[in-house]
């Protein structure tokens, strides 16, 4: 693959070739595919990106992965190209000009933002030669790495906390992965898979395949400025969890411009994050390059990292791209949810909620402009954790099967709400 | 022997305390620093803990009962 050039230190600078490692021997700092952009400049264009398939595969030359010998994906083929959605209803609400939704609640095959890097991960974990792979989670990337492995023959094992709810094991399960419930807690379970990580000669997608794993999120970003017509938005407002996915958005951007492919324009990014659990915008709002962490108490389970690996990058994208950070309330959230459903269709997880309403009052706030051109990440979706809605929502009414117990249960209604 | 890759942080109130001088003298654990970060308020350090196994594992309980965190060198292996 000559695009690669291998991996690099993002402390030391230290280089090294391409291979399953993610950690500098040197400075234990994170390693981060390194790729030759003359070579990329001299094949890639706009023209050959959209004759692509509709997927991420539509941007292969600029990921760490080979396709396979017939020049389709080894994993994950129908990935990615989610919605980018003008939302006319949301911006009225908001008070904004130009708003859109990046929309990975339907993201192919298990409706999250994680199959984007999950593919990319076991492309490359095969490529690599592995037949096994794992990850410890509790919810999106569990279900995405056994989906993936099922699909791309692969053996998989997946670590879940012992107490995990049947829900998210259901939706993890029914891939037939080898599922292993770890008692203990979440700091007993994180050490456990570093350790298993270290033993066995797995590809492990959140460790040894990291550097890879993570560009996947690019795709996000390739995806927003193409489908906004080959531009990048003024403002990008993204939740983080770990951290990753907003310093990819940006690597996006700058990979484009770069490449010519995109003009010259300046977006400022924003993180967004759960107020019970949002250290990095703390560090944002704090204008520190100290993370502090913390013990997760959000509803935004699939945002709750408390020490999160790339916390510090992500700081230091919203600050040097101008951008800024929010928290937001579990009331908030659910606000969020329920907003972004109500005015424009889309039912995202609590994640989404954490965006929608960090978008909110930045906006509010004056730290995000109303006339100018504004994406929101949402990165899940709602209807694998509904519960979260189940106290706030009830049936408006309850009738007999009679046409006329309709009728007046409908006119009790209008006089009491107005019509819906 | 057994060796462990680990990043620890210090809340604000342990920063002046010599934590690793007792990783060393009370657990035998020689630690090997890569990386760190230490402030009047807050620090890190990335580091390489070798010991006894037994000496390892007390040496790390007896680094939360303090107070300091210990992640492996990945932070967040378990992912949402």
């Amino acid at each position: 693959m000559e695009r690669l050039q291998g991996l690099k230190c993002r402390e030391c600078g230290r280089s090294y070739p391409s291979s399953p490692v993610h950690v500098c021997e040197f400075c234990f700092g994170p390693l981060e595919v390194e790729y030759d952009y003359e070579l990329i400049r001299q094949r890639v264009s706009r023209a050959r990106i959209e004759a692509g398939p509709k997927s991420i595969w539509r941007y292969a030359d600029l990921l760490p992965v080979e396709l396979g010998a017939d020049g389709e994906p080894v994993v994950g083929p129908a990935v990615g190209f989610t919605p980018l959605i003008r939302a006319r209803n949301l911006a009225d609400e908001l008070g904004v000009k130009e708003l859109w939704v990046k929309n990975d609640s339907v993201c192919h095959p298990t409706w999250s933002f994680k199959d984007r890097v999950v593919a990319v991960a076991l492309g490359k974990a095969k490529e690599f030669g592995f037949d096994t792979v794992a990850c410890a989670s509790t919810g999106n990337l569990a279900n995405s790495v056994a989906a993936h492995a099922a699909e791309g023959r692969l053996k998989s094992y997946i670590f879940i906390p012992a107490d995990l709810e049947q829900g998210k094991v259901t939706a993890t399960l029914v891939y037939n992965p080898t599922l292993v419930a770890v008692h203990g807690t979440y700091d007993e379970v994180n050490r456990l898979c570093s350790e298993v990580a270290d033993k066995y000669r797995w590809a492990f997608v959140n460790i040894n395949i990291r550097p890879y794993y993570a560009e996947g999120s690019k795709t996000y970003g390739y995806e927003i400025a193409e489908q906004l017509g080959w531009r990048a938005p003024a403002h990008v407002v993204v939740p983080c969890a770990g951290g990753s996915l907003i310093t990819k958005i940006w690597k996006a951007f700058k990979e484009l411009r770069l490449l010519g492919l995109i003009p010259e324009s300046r977006t400022s990014m924003y993180a967004a994050q759960a107020l019970g659990c949002g250290p990095i915008v703390t560090m944002i709002k704090n204008d520190t390059d100290v993370l502090v962490p913390v013990r997760p108490q959000t509803i935004a389970k699939s945002l709750a990292i408390g020490n999160p690996a790339d916390g510090y990058y992500a700081y230091r994208v919203a600050k040097d791209s101008g951008g800024h950070g929010e928290h937001a309330t579990d009331e908030e959230i659910i606000e969020g949810m329920q907003l972004l459903a109500r005015t424009e269709g889309i039912f995202t997880e609590t994640a989404g909620g954490v965006t929608v309403a960090a978008a909110r009052k930045l906006i509010e706030a004056g730290r995000i402009p109303r006339d100018e051109p504004i994406v929101i990440c949402i990165t899940g979706n709602g209807l694998k954790t509904p519960d979260v809605l189940h106290e706030r929502l009830s049936v408006d009414v309850t009738i007999r099967p009679l046409l006329s117990a309709f009728d007046q249960a409908l006119a009790d209604l209008k006089s009491k709400q107005g019509e819906k | 022997m057994a060796r462990m890759r680990v990043r620890l942080t210090f809340p604000s109130e342990l920063v002046q305390q010599p934590i690793i001088y007792r990783l060393v003298k009370d657990f035998d654990i020689v630690p090997n620093i890569r990386r760190a970060d230490v402030r009047a308020d807050h620090g890190w350090m990335v580091l390489e803990l070798e010991a006894a196994e037994d000496g390892l594992e007390r040496g790390v309980a007896w680094l939360k009962t303090q107070g300091v965190t210990v992640d492996p060198i990945e932070r967040d292996v378990v992912l949402p």
